[in-house]
């Protein structure tokens, strides 16, 4: 899958979970939204690519949550 | 075997009163006060003579056929207009009413044509009925009269209907059933005296007027008046069968009437509790795809998409299917395949379909077409009340004070919950409307919303945050229903972000387009104006914050405390027949039937255990995921059952690059659509006239499918995904839908007290229905939240990435029309396309004169995906800036410039917000 789109629906989850006032449980509720709505292979393809691309395309939210899998 | 015809009862509407005992014929009987004595009669058993009454109308007291005595009063009063009262004694036989009625009889008679024998009526003619009832034996004003109209000629215009002036007897009938049952009021009584006839607009043919073809005014008339063309042609029906519906999320019941294996109607049955007698134009007349010539009754297969079918036998198409299957398998991984189930399809066969993935494909990529519609609904009402379902039934209307459709046009996509609405509103409640397009419920013939707030697609949420914020700033929060019933802290932090300042009218109207001053005055109105129903449809869902929305929808419910009662509620308008029973039934890949996800072991192992295989954890593919993964190569086989994603799912090139990169494509379906062109087998389906089953409506009510005539290709769909099941080494044993049902029952909390011979004695059941509610629950979330407290949830409005530039300065929004049904597999295969023959484009008359367009010029639509070209009709109906299309018909190609933007939380594609360009088009 293309890893833009991966990006860009990642951060759309971000954008939704972002405005809740309690940081910590936004970044769960991220985490926890990918794994329950995710396939494996969507996931390990944006996991994959932490650390190999420009992680400013990622909401900060989305890359704390992403580094807690 | 069922009788043919119904029943006319009649005068069934029941008084308000405390019960008064009266007697009838020397017969007590008890009724609430205010009973019409006809009606009172009936449940004393005795039947009154009658003809201008008609169980679903006001009682009229026009043709003095019903007459009685009462006991210390003069006359003859008639019988459906006179109220029961306590104490009363009356007469329904004597000899002065005998001779009254056969006068009045002769009267009707000596101006009706007497061609009985070769009459279409004949045999179900409350006329021919009357006349033997009253014992008419002479007509002293002989049968060489004028007899008014027989001379005129009949109005054939309408494809399924006939009307015929000669028989008309003036009962009004017709008249009532289009202003009462259906509220559109294109039928009227012209003339006076003998010069009286029914009239359709202003005396033009019923196709040149505003009739909308629901049929009730042909169910409505005694004679042949008005009949349908079938009945001309065929006769009267030897059997009935009673089923359900399979167009909208309505869920209407009919009566299939049949002559051996031949329907000749489907009437809308009285007791179908989610229409009560009423249809439209689908449902009543547009069956006939069902024996249409294309429809394909041999399977097919071929190597290549490029090769032409060739037909085999079943056991050779679904040996080669699973061969295939097994073959991408073990070269691609056990989740290279997958399985769209459709909402077309009955819960039965949806709940096979899901356990053929999970079991004989070993995974979890399962999804439902519902992926594209409603997905949002059920993420946001189970985050924010706890259940995947709407709150309501659709008779709850009858109590609601104030009715807001947001994104939805019921007149054109559920027409007969729009009748109920408009009938509401004729009675009183106040209508508020959000929707960039002026529906036809914005003002119709007396209806007029109070509110149309045209907000700019993709704004749903701006606005209605905007109407949160004057609830929560002007305090008319239902502050104790909150405390009672929501989280606290959830309540405190929603609270907080609504009373915030860029969330006010003020500051959001620049989004939305919509006046601040008219977003405060809705919010005041929902909120104080007593009970307070939404209704919406895919215009809230089928945007990039479409699960936002709905999240919004039911804070406002719950803030206004317009939850767990008669009248008030959260309503998804489902739009197809059975999307609420897909997904009840598991069909999305990261849940199990009944909305409990994969990844909870106790949930797994219920299902591992009865179905003897390990089920995975992790959640599978969503539709637009396996055409990602199409793409690049690790998704390869599709079976696709009543679904057709090349012409329904959005950004139609990116959909047909990935269907021709699988290499197994199985479509189960009743023609060639779109997709089978991309397709390796193919299986013949069966219509909903050919088999058992059940359906779920958008109001949770399960209902009866009943097989009418036999498959015409050998197969009900639930029987050949048993036996693809069996090919592909798990066997399943069920010999009939109801056993299905048993197993559903047997593994889902909310399905536990559901069998078919509950739903034959109850006539339909909305669901939970269980050991608390063992006949169903038809209001939800009464006492409680089905998830304990209420949650509410911050909705911050996030502007959607598709927006207009100078290249792309229109935004294009997409949906139905009455006659027309999704992709129109089925509608186009009917006369329906005498009413739409091809999709338009709605453009705004300056933005049509900004580009030199003119009426029913063919225009060129361009966006950042596709371009295709359309025929323009320009309208009001749409804002500056917005255009509109429905996408019935696949040479439209709305499709084509429709975008892969989708919902953040489902990925529900945005079909309702696309950047274009107009242009007049050389035919290019």
């Amino acid at each position: 899958m293309k890893l833009e789109k991966l990006i860009a629906m990642a951060n759309q989850i971000g954008s939704f979970f972002e405005a809740m006032p309690d940081r910590e449980q936004a970044i769960a509720d991220i985490a926890g939204h990918l794994s329950r709505s995710w396939e494996p292979r969507m996931r390990q393809q944006i996991l994959a690519c932490l650390g190999t691309i420009d992680e400013e395309q990622l909401k900060p939210l989305v890359r704390e949550a992403l580094r807690r899998f | 075997m069922n009788a043919p015809q119904e029943l006319q009862l009649g005068a069934a509407r029941v008084g308000a009163g405390d019960t008064v005992t009266l007697e009838i014929d020397g017969i007590a009987v008890s009724v609430p006060a205010g009973t019409p004595l006809l009606r009172a009669a009936v449940a004393a058993g005795v039947m009154i003579p009658k003809l201008c009454d008609s169980r679903e109308l006001k009682p009229f007291g026009s043709c003095r056929l019903c007459l009685v005595e009462v006991e210390g009063r003069k006359g003859y009063p008639s019988s459906c207009t006179t109220p029961a009262e306590a104490g009363m004694k009356v007469r329904t036989q004597s000899p002065q009413l005998a001779k009254l009625r056969r006068n009045v009889m002769e009267l009707y008679i000596s101006d009706h044509p007497l061609d009985c024998l070769t009459c279409a009526a004949n045999g179900d003619c409350e006329l021919q009925d009357m006349a033997g009832v009253v014992g008419l034996r002479e007509v002293r004003y002989g049968m060489s009269g004028e007899n008014h109209f027989t001379g005129a000629a009949k109005d054939e215009s309408n494809p399924y209907f006939s009307y015929d002036p000669g028989k008309c007897i003036v009962c009004n009938r017709c008249v009532r059933a289009c202003e009462e049952t259906q509220g559109t009021f294109a039928l009227t009584i012209a003339g006076r005296g003998f010069g009286s006839r029914v009239t359709a607009g202003q005396g033009g043919s019923f196709m040149d007027s505003d009739c909308v073809s629901c049929g009730a005014c042909v169910k409505a008339c005694p004679t042949a008046t008005l009949v349908e063309k079938t009945v001309i042609d065929l006769g009267q029906a030897e059997r009935s069968v009673n089923t359900t519906c399979a167009y909208c999320g309505v869920g209407c019941g009919f009566r299939a009437e049949v002559k051996g294996t031949q329907v000749l109607r489907m009437v809308p049955a009285d007791a179908g509790r989610a229409n009560e007698g009423h249809a439209c134009v689908k449902g009543r007349f547009a069956w006939g795809y069902a024996t249409h010539p294309d429809r394909i009754t041999k399977p097919m297969i071929r190597a290549k998409i490029s090769d032409p079918w060739r037909e085999v036998s079943w056991e050779e198409a679904l040996s080669h299917t699973a061969g295939e299957f097994r073959r991408i398998q073990a070269k691609h991984g056990t989740n290279s395949i997958g399985a769209i189930v459709s909402s077309r399809c009955t819960n039965e066969e949806d709940y096979l379909v899901q356990k053929l993935v999970r079991t004989a494909f070993g995974n979890n990529n399962v999804d439902t077409c519902a992926r594209v519609c409603h997905s949002p609904t059920g993420y946001g009402l189970k985050q924010t009340l706890g259940e995947s379902a709407g709150t309501q039934t659709f008779k709850s209307i009858e109590q609601a004070d104030v009715i807001v459709v947001i994104g939805a046009n019921p007149s054109d996509a559920h027409p007969v919950f729009a009748s109920r609405l408009k009938r509401r509103v004729r009675e009183g409640a106040q209508l508020i409307v959000i929707d960039p397009r002026a529906i036809d419920l914005v003002s119709s013939p007396h209806v007029r919303a109070a509110h149309h707030l045209q907000l700019r697609p993709g704004t749903n949420v701006a606005v209605l945050s905007a109407m949160a914020h004057v609830i929560v700033s002007e305090n008319l929060v239902d502050a104790a229903f909150v405390a009672e019933r929501c989280e606290a802290r959830a309540y405190a932090d929603w609270r907080e972000f609504a009373a915030r300042a860029e969330n006010s009218p003020e500051a959001l109207e620049a989004a939305s387009g919509v006046p601040a001053a008219a977003v405060r005055a809705a919010a005041r109105l929902y909120a104080t104006g007593g009970n307070a129903a939404i209704y919406y449809g895919l215009g809230v869902t089928e945007h990039a914050q479409g699960s936002t929305a709905v999240i919004a929808i039911a804070n406002l419910a719950m803030a206004t405390g317009n939850v767990g009662r008669e009248g008030v509620g959260v309503n998804p308008l489902r739009g197809q027949n059975n999307v609420q029973g897909s997904c009840d039934m598991g069909s999305f890949p990261h849940e199990l039937p009944g909305y409990r996800h994969v990844s909870d072991t106790a949930t797994r192992e219920l299902f591992e255990r009865d179905w003897g295989v390990p089920i995975q954890a992790e959640p599978g593919l969503r539709i637009p995921n396996m055409l990602d993964a199409a793409l690049d190569g690790s998704f390869m086989g599709l079976y696709c059952q009543g679904e057709d994603p090349a012409q329904s799912d959005p950004d139609t090139r990116h959909v047909t690059a990935a269907l021709s990169a699988m290499e197994c494509v199985v479509v189960q379906d009743l023609f060639v659509n779109e997709t089978a062109k991309y397709a390796h087998v193919f299986l013949p389906g069966a219509s909903f006239l050919e088999k058992d089953g059940t359906f779920t409506n958008a109001e949770r009510r399960i209902s009866r499918v009943r097989r009418v005539m036999p498959p015409l290709a050998g197969k009900a769909d639930w029987e050949t995904t048993l036996a693809l099941a069996k090919v592909l080494g798990y066997e399943m044993h069920y010999e009939h839908p109801s056993e299905i049902m048993d197993e559903i029952a047997r593994l889902t909390p909310t399905f536990a007290g559901v069998s078919y011979d509950k739903l034959d004695r109850l006539g339909s059941i909305q669901w939970p229905c269980n050991e608390a509610a063992p006949e169903g629950t038809p209001t939800m979330h009464v006492d409680a939240f089905v998830r304990g407290k209420g949650r509410f949830l911050i909705t911050q409005y996030v502007p959607t990435d598709e927006k207009v530039t100078r290249r792309f300065p229109l935004l294009l929004t997409t949906g139905r029309v009455l006659s027309q049904y999704n992709v129109g597999a089925q509608t186009r295969r009917t006369a329906n396309t005498d009413f739409y023959a091809a999709d338009l484009l709605e453009i705004h008359p300056h933005d049509a004169e900004e580009r030199g367009i003119g009426e029913g010029d063919r225009v060129a639509i361009e966006s950042r995906v596709g371009r295709t070209l359309l025929p323009a009709t320009l309208t009001e109906r749409v804002a500056p800036g917005v255009v509109y299309t429905t996408f019935h018909f696949p040479e439209s190609g709305a499709n084509v410039i429709t975008t892969e933007n989708s919902d953040w939380a489902t990925n529900c594609p945005e079909y309702k917000v696309t950047a274009v360009q107009v242009s007049r088009s050389g035919g290019t």
